[in-house]
């Protein structure tokens, strides 16, 4: 029973699952909330990212412009004109989708560190228009975004929500929502990596030319997980533009494209428990370094040289490795 | 009307030697070690930061410049064997994230060290502008521009008829083979990270007096720099001065004609466009891959 539950593909999830609930058993202060919850949100982001960088072996340095196309619309949709959120979240996942997919199809036809150069570009391209766009976007100033409702339904940190009779207050209401979400989002991306899908990709980073020898598409297949990664990103924009009632061109930046990569690269590449373990990791390094904050932009860029030079599958699956390693040599001595 | 053009064709021709500058170092680390230096952008910021420190000390400003372009250099090395070279392995993905960090890593030390402000450099000859055709032009730019031939009339020297030159183009075309004919290639990549964070320096700091410097400038310029790079086709130096001095010429047209706010969008869109329909850039070689 527990050997089954090992080599199962969807163990970590179960894992994953009995955490994030346990969360609010142990937590009080709405501060901690409104923090899991980003770190959700930022964890889901990543995992799908992680598809792209960690799966497909190519590097977006401009997740955040989708993330941020992704906020700016829902925001603008639903505040400025009304829409109801899960349609302007859906039009927005819709146009990032369409946007990767016209910037990746010819790009992934070439080799190498291309893609990365497009999407700095288009990263780049996306926040300049942000910041420059003041009448619609608030420009560098940011904007109020209405809060998330749902057929007259509305949800909002500041609420009051009854579940089965228990009162749940408004920043808890969230984190659930959003954990349940993250579970989704990794159950969708595990989904991807075990179909046929998944199995191009993995054939496509060990030897693109392999691959292809055996009939597999690569450029297809790149750049299908490409606008797949990318509308992840715009779907958690929408959310996070929802949860934080307030939205700054900060998010589309190409410093926080690379703090996605960041965590993607630190908790480990290919391992969605890693790359969510590598969100919180960097989410809470600016608590951990509070009274060093002028420290911060050192620290963070060191922390990334440091783990890609000596841990460059991340700190996830190395201590994985480790473990293993550990139990096997003391099982074989046994 | 002309003159309008003329003042626009000057400062584009004066930043886009700046990003020649940028794209060449990138160029010759890349030819050496195919790295990426997303760093090249950090080595201008010391070349600029480090002349104001210096001459804040008190140092006359030719040695201060001298001392900061060595400070350059140092880190340049620094970079190769601390970083690059212990992940001899690694993927590109691995290497272009290691010279993101180091790039951030450095940021973030000038930051602590240097404080957050922006600074002056004084020109180095006077403020008296000239006058040419009804536009006109800083003495600085003048500066920037000699400096800049000179630097890549001296590479182009060093590369075709130095020893070392030789040396350093022979390993970035078969490691392999350098290396049996005696080419020390470990030497030979810390010479090319070297050289090329003198480049950035000297670029940094000839035109700091027009465009201010802080911690942060390197960002920009190092990703205006690569932009240059890939335009003229990566790896091949020719590309690099056109994609450079193009770069600059195609920004500042725009800031002039079109919108200042989106003089930086030119250059994204241009690499876009470059990616789309001619990926091997200007003038880059076309590559055969071996399985």
């Amino acid at each position: 029973m527990f050997e089954r539950f090992l080599n199962w593909r969807m163990n970590y999830v179960v894992v994953l699952a009995v955490i994030v609930f346990a969360i609010p058993l142990v937590m009080e202060n709405p501060f901690y909330y409104d923090m899991a919850t980003q770190i959700a949100i930022i964890a889901a982001t990543v995992v799908g990212l992680n598809l792209l960088v960690g799966y497909a072996g190519q590097i977006s340095l401009g997740h955040a412009g989708f993330y941020g196309i992704g906020a700016y619309f829902s925001a603008i949709a639903t505040t400025t004109y009304g829409w109801p959120p899960l349609l302007a979240m859906i039009v927005a996942a819709a146009v990032v989708g369409l946007v990767a997919y016209i910037v990746g199809r010819p790009i992934l036809k070439l080799k190498g560190h291309y893609l990365s150069m497009a999407t700095l570009a288009v990263g780049f391209i996306i926040a300049i228009i942000i910041n420059n766009e003041g009448q619609m976007t608030g420009g560098p100033d940011g904007m109020p975004v209405a809060p998330f409702s749902l057929f007259g339904w509305e949800l909002s940190s500041f609420g009051l929500y009854s579940f089965f009779g228990m009162a749940v207050p408004g920043h808890v209401a969230w984190y659930l929502v959003m954990a349940v979400i993250l579970l989704i989002a990794v159950i969708l991306a595990q989904n991807i990596i075990d179909s046929p899908l998944g199995r191009a990709l993995r054939s496509i980073h060990g030897s693109e030319i392999a691959a292809r020898t055996v009939g597999v598409d690569t450029a297809r297949y790149k750049s299908l997980v490409f606008v797949i990664s990318a509308i992840y990103a715009s779907v958690m924009g929408s959310i996070f533009a929802h949860f934080s009632g307030f939205i700054t061109p900060a998010i589309a930046s190409f410093d926080y494209s690379i703090v996605l990569i960041t965590m993607v690269v630190l908790g480990g590449m290919a391992s969605p428990m890693g790359v969510i373990l590598g969100a919180v990791a960097l989410k809470l390094l600016p608590q951990f370094l509070a009274g060093f904050q002028e420290y911060e932009t050192a620290v963070f860029g060191f922390i990334l040289m440091a783990t890609m030079i000596f841990m460059p599958k991340g700190f996830y699956p190395t201590a994985v490795n480790f473990v293993r390693g550990k139990l096997r040599k003391s099982g074989g001595e046994a | 009307m002309f003159s309008e053009f003329l003042q626009y064709l000057f400062t584009g021709i004066t930043i886009g030697a700046t990003y020649a500058l940028v794209a060449l170092g990138f160029t010759i680390i890349y030819n050496a070690s195919h790295v990426i230096n997303f760093a090249q952008g950090e080595f201008l910021m010391i070349g600029g930061m480090g002349t104001v420190a210096f001459m804040g000390l008190g140092i006359p400003m030719f040695f201060a410049i001298v001392l900061a372009v060595l400070l350059a250099c140092l880190v340049g090395i620094a970079l190769q064997r601390l970083a690059i070279a212990p992940a001899k392995n690694a993927d590109v993905v691995t290497l272009i994230i290691i010279t993101i960090g180091a790039s951030i890593f450095i940021r973030g030390i000038a930051q602590v060290v240097w404080g957050k402000d922006y600074h002056v450099v004084p020109s180095f000859s006077g403020d008296e502008p000239i006058r040419l055709g009804g536009a006109v032009l800083n003495t600085q730019s003048m500066w920037v521009l000699s400096i800049g031939t000179v630097l890549v009339v001296a590479l182009i020297l060093f590369f075709t008829r130095t020893l070392i030159g030789r040396a350093i183009l022979g390993t970035s075309m078969n490691k392999l083979a350098a290396q049996l004919v005696g080419v020390k290639t470990q030497m030979v990549l810390m010479l090319a990270f070297g050289l090329s964070a003198l480049l950035g320096s000297v670029a940094g700091v000839t035109v700091a007096p027009i465009t201010f410097t802080a911690y942060d400038i390197g960002i920009l310029l190092a990703l205006k720099g690569f932009v240059a790079a890939a335009l003229g086709g990566l790896g091949s130096g020719l590309g690099a001065v056109v994609g450079g001095i193009l770069l600059g010429v195609v920004e500042a047209m725009t800031a002039g004609y079109i919108s200042s706010e989106y003089k930086d969008a030119v250059a994204f869109s241009m690499i876009l466009l470059v990616l789309f329909f001619m990926p091997r850039g200007l003038f880059g070689a076309r590559t055969v891959e071996r399985v």
